[in-house]
Parts: structure tokens; C-alpha cells; sequence
């Protein structure tokens, strides 16, 4: 199976990791992601913050392209750019008036876009269409003893829901669950991490992530799974404030659910990009690797 | 690059509160679902939710307030909209299916344009670079984001955060501050922003009318 991919601008460094141990993970899983040409940032939470409809533009655009390639579905790992692209999407097939709007501006770059792409999260595609009995098959170490809290973060399933709870998503716990690990109860899951203005201003959003960190420890993680590339970057490079804010020690490594995934199945650390975290994974996930 | 651009706080074309009002509320009704804003019953469950609340100046809830009072500017200057870091929580629990998330982005845009926003807030100046760089590259280089965020007088923070920067930049999770790779359809995206922020000026003023 060949699947139309939108990458976005974080996977490309920041969180590349994700975008390496994903094509790892999905190649076992004979799913091919194939790249989509030429795609542009799809402005993420911070363009909206300036323009509106051109934002919308923007990731109109990449819609377009994909329908250009003939896809009806593309597939995204970040889930910034999944709610960008599914609004965008979402508003063009329900709202005809900002579909004429936005069919105007793609006119005028000689593009054009018929509502027909369907956007997906790689959580969704897992679960859903190969299915967790296809990833269980291919398990070939599986994690056992490893206690994981599952953070899905804000935008894998808000606002529109889509695959699972706009509250409560426990679709990440069913994939870690088949990996042979065990989930811990994890309430504070699709909590906010403060998004971008961990970045601009950590002073005020650092009690929220230490409420996710600090939580996850009382439920006796011993690792973070997470599926978002801002909710990795809060979590991981901002622990030293935390630990300053609280007065703890925390040291709780962040990975990517594609990376457990990976491991399961075999793969090797290199081919994962385990070690690219600040806050080292060694002592927890060194006996699965 | 000029350091006025990353000013946060630029006097524009000022606005009375009432006209401040009528022009907010004629883009919200723009938006998809935006006429929804007069159906608030100030139950403030978004304030409940919201996980960024207590640093905000004022919360979710009294904005609404704060609009019927004729009160808006007020709002526009605190960091409210500045803090609300997007995760829907409020735009899903709603009673009356206002998409607040989509109000507080309304808020931040009417904000930049009129010179509105906090001293205090530092996310509009990121707003602004990000924004210069993906019109530039088409993609975003977060390198350079942050370097002119932390070269803007965020001496502070650029201090505090480099050990562990430098640590990703030689992990290969930074890309060089300069340059990067240009979408091969960047005038696509001109034309496109073009006709889009001619429309989206055409489509308030419509409503205004209204």
C-alpha cells in the first residue's frame, strides 16, 4: 500500500526522529509514505494568528497538490498540521462560500481543488486501516515491563473528533498496549502542553507542563509516549524548568509512539533515532534495543 | 532587519471602542459559524477548561463580556488572546457551539493590525517572523525563528536555552539560521496570498454593511 505524506516543517529537524522511525514503522507495515512534491508550511497554529484566509490559502494549496497527484487520502504525522489541513479541508467541503474564496486564490496560481482529499493522522491509518492484528503480527520483541503514559496532546482529535474522544482518545494506548507494554492510567492525556507559547513564554506555561510530567510520574511511567512534535519539544528540552519550578528531579524520557512501535518490531536504535531526545532514553528503553 | 518589525507594540491607525467592536465583530461574523458569538449565556465553561487561564489578564469568558460592555480594547491590550495556545478545549465544550479558538485567533489578528496588543505578550512578535519566513521559504527554518525571536532583546532566554540548543543543532534537530530550502512554488503562494487578503478585506466590509 502507497500513501500520499505531508511531512511538515518540524519533521524536516526538530522532531525528525518521528519522520525517520514513522517510514521505519510503516515500511514493516507495507505501507509505503510517499512524500507529496513541493509542499509548502501548511502555517500551523501561528499564521492563523496574523491572516486568516490566506492561511487557509496556504494549506489549500497542499490540498490541491495532492488531488493533482490523484490521492484521496494524505497522511500526516504532526498533528498541527493534520488540524491545519482538516480545518482548511473541513471548512471548503461545509462552507461554499469560503470553498468559492479559496478555489479564487488557488485560480490565480493556476491550481484548482474539488473537495475530494481526505486527511488523515498516521495514528488513525495504523488503528484503523492496517489495523493493530496486522502491527501485533510483526511484533518481534515485545515491550514487556515497560510502563508508558500516553499523551495524545490537544490536536489529534480536537476540535473535530475524527477517529476517537475530543476528552478522553485512548487510541495511542491500544497501539502501545499491542506493543506488549503497559499503559499506565494517564488522566491529564489530552491536556494541553502549552503549544507554541511554551517557546515564546515558558515562564507562564511551565506549571502546565510540569502537571503532565509530574502527573505521569505519579502513575509510575517510566517513559512518555507522544504522537506531536511541540508536545515532544515542551516535554523534553523544557524538564530543567520544570525541575527548577518544583524543586525535582524529574528525568522522564519523551519518545515517539512510532519509536516503541519500532522497537517491537525489531528495529535497531539507529534505525529509529533513539538517542536524538535531550533527556536521555538509555536506562529505560537500552534493555528493548 | 528592521527592529520596528518586531516590535510588539506598533501604533497604527487607532480605533474609538465602538468602531474597535464593529470591526471585530463584523470579521468574526466572516469567519465559518462566526454569528454564533451572540449566543453566549456566560456560563463560562471555556474559563473552567481553558488550560492556560490564570495567566491570562482576563479570561475566555469576560471577553465575551467585556464585548457587550463595549469594552474591547481593553481586552485587546491585555495578553488574553496571546496565552491561548490553541488546543480546542473550549471550541469542544461549549453549550452553544461558539468556536472560541477561532474568536481568540480573530482577537490576535485584530490585534497586530491596529497595534493593539500587549507590551507584555512576546507571541505576537513570533507571529510576525514566522509569518517573514514561510512567505520567504514557504516552510518554516526554525532556527532563524527563533534567533530573531531571541536577538529581539530576549537576551534571557537566548542564554538559558543554549546548551541545550547547541546540543540539537549537533544532534542534526537545527538547521543552519540562514537560508534553507525554497519551495519551487513560492509564486504560487503570492498569488495565492494575494487574492486572499484582497477577498478577506472585501468579505468584512460586506459585513459591516450587514
Amino acid at each position: 500500500m502507497e500513501m500520499l505524506y505531508y511531512p511538515g516543517c518540524s519533521v524536516q529537524y526538530t522532531a525528525k526522529m518521528y519522520d525517520t522511525s514513522a517510514k521505519a514503522v510503516c515500511k514493516k507495515l507495507d505501507m509505503e509514505l510517499k512524500e507529496l512534491p513541493d509542499w509548502n508550511c501548511c502555517g500551523a497554529t501561528t499564521y492563523m494568528s496574523v491572516r486568516e484566509l490566506v492561511s487557509h490559502g496556504n494549506s489549500a494549496r497542499n490540498l490541491a497538490l495532492a488531488r493533482r497527484e490523484g490521492a484521496d487520502e494524505m497522511v500526516t504525522v504532526c498533528p498541527a498540521c493534520y488540524i491545519t489541513l482538516y480545518k482548511t479541508n473541513e471548512y471548503f467541503q461545509t462552507n461554499p462560500e469560503f470553498a468559492d474564496m479559496i478555489r479564487q486564490g488557488l485560480k490565480a496560481a493556476g491550481l484548482d481543488y474539488d473537495g475530494g482529499l481526505r486527511i488523515r493522522h498516521l495514528v488513525d491509518v495504523i488503528v484503523n486501516t492496517v489495523g493493530l492484528d496486522e502491527v501485533e503480527k510483526r511484533i518481534k520483541k515485545p515491550l514487556e515491563g515497560l510502563k508508558v503514559a500516553c499523551y495524545h496532546g490537544c490536536m489529534l482529535t480536537r476540535p473535530f473528533g475524527g477517529f476517537d474522544s475530543e476528552e478522553r482518545p485512548v487510541i495511542l494506548d491500544r497501539i502501545t498496549r499491542s506493543l506488549g507494554a503497559e499503559v499506565v492510567e494517564y488522566p491529564l492525556t489530552a491536556k494541553c502542553c502549552g503549544g507554541m507559547v511554551t517557546n515564546t513564554e515558558s515562564s507562564k506555561t511551565i506549571p502546565v507542563v510540569a502537571g503532565l510530567l509530574r502527573a505521569a510520574k505519579e502513575a509510575g511511567a517510566d517513559c512518555i509516549a507522544v504522537a506531536c512534535p511541540l508536545c515532544h519539544m515542551n516535554l523534553d528540552f523544557y524538564q530543567p524548568e520544570v525541575n527548577r519550578y518544583l524543586g525535582g528531579d524529574y528525568s522522564i524520557p519523551i519518545v515517539y509512539f512510532t519509536q516503541l512501535m519500532g522497537l517491537a518490531m525489531g528495529l535497531s536504535r539507529r534505525e529509529l533515532e533513539i538517542g536524538l531526545e535531550l533527556v536521555p532514553s538509555d536506562k529505560v528503553l537500552g534493555k528493548y534495543a | 532587519m528592521p527592529r520596528s518589525e518586531l516590535r510588539t507594540k506598533t501604533r497604527k491607525q487607532k480605533l474609538s471602542p465602538e468602531e474597535l467592536s464593529d470591526t471585530f465583530l463584523s470579521h468574526v461574523y466572516a469567519l465559518p459559524d462566526g454569528r454564533k458569538l451572540d449566543l453566549c449565556i456566560q456560563c463560562g465553561t471555556c474559563s473552567g477548561s481553558c488550560p492556560t487561564a490564570y495567566a491570562m489578564d482576563y479570561s475566555p469568558r469576560e471577553i465575551f463580556a467585556a464585548l457587550r460592555a463595549g469594552m474591547l480594547d481593553r481586552v485587546l491590550f491585555s495578553n488574553t488572546a496571546w496565552m491561548c495556545t490553541s488546543c480546542y478545549i473550549c471550541t469542544v465544550r461549549c453549550p452553544q457551539q461558539i468556536k472560541i479558538t477561532d474568536i481568540m485567533y480573530e482577537l490576535k489578528r485584530l490585534g497586530i493590525k491596529y497595534g493593539y496588543t500587549s507590551p507584555s505578550t512576546r507571541s505576537a512578535a513570533m507571529a510576525r517572523i514566522f509569518i517573514n519566513i514561510t512567505n520567504r521559504l514557504g516552510r518554516n527554518n526554525e532556527s532563524e525563528l527563533m534567533m530573531r525571536f531571541y536577538m529581539a532583546g530576549r537576551w534571557g532566554d537566548a542564554i538559558k536555552n543554549a546548551w541545550r540548543g547547541a546540543k540539537m543543532f549537533f544532534k542534526g534537530r537545527l538547521p543552519m539560521p540562514i537560508g534553507g530550502r525554497e519551495v519551487a512554488g513560492l509564486s504560487e503562494m503570492r498569488k495565492i496570498r494575494e487574492v486572499l487578503e484582497r477577498l478577506e478585506e472585501q468579505k468584512a466590509a460586506e459585513e459591516v454593511k450587514h
